[in-house]
């Protein structure tokens, strides 16, 4: 970007996988990057940080579960008293608990609908008064294939990721006036630690859905996170980016 | 003028970068001071945060003017 100053970029579930890519691509630019990691131990967010350092940035982590709504608006309070500003939030921390909509607890789905969505609307909320005093900002929300196509075993999942399609529309709509863009991008099959836990057999399933034949790695899904980000994507707001291989068209 | 008042008219200056002499009592934020519906908000919001008060949504609606907005905090904090 054209702006003296390193912008300032807050990124969930930043201390691994799609969010640790995204981390490194803004870390290119030199951003300030503050993540936010909800891991049992602090071994993935520890390593990124270091990569981070290596790369020369300023760069922070903080353990924090985005379905608390109290706990955000503190972690962002924080934030704003230090940086002053936040330019980019990208909304990517998400988790699964697949199961057949038939054996699904009701504990699996609201843990799954409470952080993938209802975090996304807490983080949302904490930033978006200071932004719209900036009259400027950039969103990105993760959402997924799935949240467009259904798949067996994610009920749970593939609605909370349909609603963030909803509510990345909305916002966008929202804050188009202030100069603010929201968009959302949609990864198919991504080689994570989320996909590492499935069994050859529905990977070789997917991998037969998806016309470039292989998964897709981190940094293809954070290359387009970071071009919604960028000035090149200036007049693009609302939309969802599909990133997977023509997996879904 | 009264400290209510003051600060009022400061927040609306603020909030919608109009000048001091525009923001009369009679002034509709809407039509007058061309706020939008996100104005309409932040303005209600920056009036709870200043006075320590709650505008429900419901009341937020009736408060269409400068002179609307000085009556409802009056009240409020009364």
């Amino acid at each position: 970007m054209e702006n003296s100053s390193p912008r300032v970029v807050v990124i969930t579930g930043g201390s691994k996988g799609i969010g640790r890519a995204v981390a490194y691509r803004f870390a290119e630019e030199k951003a300030k990057i503050v993540f936010a990691h909800y891991d049992a131990d602090d071994s993935d967010s520890q390593e990124t940080l270091k990569v981070l350092a290596g790369m020369g940035v300023e760069a922070e982590a903080h353990k924090i579960d985005v379905s608390l709504f109290q706990d955000v608006d503190l972690f962002f309070r924080e934030i704003f008293g230090k940086f002053e500003r936040v330019d980019v939030l990208v909304n990517n921390a998400g988790i699964t608990k697949d199961t057949l909509l038939m054996r699904m607890s009701e504990e699996d789905w609201d843990a799954v609908l409470d952080i993938n969505l209802k975090g996304v609307f807490n983080c949302t909320r904490a930033v978006v008064r200071p932004m719209i005093k900036e009259r400027a900002g950039r969103i990105v929300n993760i959402s997924s294939v799935v949240g467009q196509i259904g798949n067996p075993g994610q009920a749970n999942y593939s609605a909370s990721k349909a609603g963030v399609i909803a509510l990345t529309k909305t916002t966008a709509k929202e804050l188009a006036g202030r100069g603010i863009t929201v968009n959302g991008v949609a990864p198919g099959f991504v080689d994570t630690e989320m996909t590492a836990v499935l069994s050859d057999k529905v990977k070789d399933g997917f991998l037969a859905q998806i016309p470039l034949g292989r998964m897709g790695m981190p940094e293809e899904v954070a290359e387009a996170v970071y071009w919604l980000c960028s000035d090149a994507a200036s007049y693009i707001t609302g939309q969802i980016i599909h990133v997977n291989g023509g997996m879904y068209m | 003028m009264s400290d209510v008042e003051g600060k009022i008219k400061k927040i609306i200056c603020e909030q919608l970068d109009v000048p001091e002499e525009d923001v009369v009592p009679e002034a509709s934020f809407v039509d007058d001071l061309g706020a939008d519906s996100l104005d309409q908000v932040e303005l209600i919001m920056a009036m709870e945060e200043e006075f320590d008060v709650s505008i429900p949504d419901e009341d937020a609606e009736n408060i269409g003017t400068v002179q609307d907005a000085i009556d409802y905090v009056k009240k409020a904090v009364a």
